[in-house]
């Protein structure tokens, strides 16, 4: 199990070579990283501009909700290693948010396990994103696409 | 019973979380957002709109039919927008 949240941010090389270390059946690791962009959809045409971005979570939940998205993870697919660190408090464009990565033997399942994660991450676990513009701060709107990305894994629930 | 509110919820109700006895009559989670949203402007406003208002009891999500014991940690917040 390796769930981190956290405020600090993240080593990604550092990161994949701990989560294959001594493990040599390992063929692959597929990993996602999130950063914050400094557009997002707005007034603006072309968008608004983002100067800072605030994530809030429910301390708790958060890694109760990650552990089971990672344990539904290892029951679909054959995983030697799966690693989710995801940062909360105030980040600015460019920073990291999130690191989702899932050792196999092969890529299929690395890849496939991988995009699972970010998918039910985005739509379960209990984190919220406030967004500072020219207009001032506002919360981020759920995005339908978002659930519909979800629901594509949806053959069975946890 | 320990409500805790989060992102805009919390930010419209004005607190974070709260304590509150469980009054008679509120058996389920949907029963304690009627409830909570007849206790002032600022609660009808931040549940008005039940559709984007998400719950869970003790770190699980519920729907607005899960019953209610004295105990239980419920929290309110709008739909999740990490990664």
């Amino acid at each position: 199990m390796a769930i981190r949240v956290q405020a600090e941010d993240f080593d990604v090389g550092a990161e994949l070579a701990a989560l294959t270390a001594g493990n040599t059946a390992i063929g692959g690791v597929a990993s996602f990283v999130g950063l914050v962009r400094d557009i997002a959809p707005g007034s603006q045409t072309g968008g608004d501009a983002v100067g800072a971005m605030t994530l809030e979570h429910y301390p708790g939940m958060t890694e109760r909700q990650l552990a089971a998205i990672e344990a539904e993870a290892r029951a679909r697919w054959p995983l030697d290693a799966v690693l989710i660190i995801h940062r909360h408090g105030r980040l600015l464009p460019g920073d990291r948010i999130v690191l989702a990565a899932c050792a196999s033997a092969h890529r299929a399942a690395a890849f496939e396990a991988c995009w699972f994660l970010m998918d039910w991450l985005k739509t379960k676990a209990p984190f919220w994103k406030q967004e500072e513009t020219a207009e001032g701060s506002r919360w981020v709107a759920a995005k339908d696409e978002d659930d519909a990305a979800a629901a594509r894994w949806s053959t069975r629930t946890p | 019973m320990r409500i805790l509110y989060f992102a805009w919820l919390r930010a419209k109700i004005g607190m974070s979380e709260e304590e509150v006895a469980l009054p008679a009559g509120v058996a389920t989670t949907g029963d304690l957002i009627t409830w909570l949203a007849s206790r002032g402007p600022n609660y009808a406003d931040a549940l008005a709109n039940r559709a984007v208002v998400k719950v869970a009891v003790n770190q699980d999500y519920v729907g607005l039919d899960h019953p209610l014991a004295a105990g239980d940690e419920v929290a309110l917040f709008p739909p999740v927008t990490g990664g």
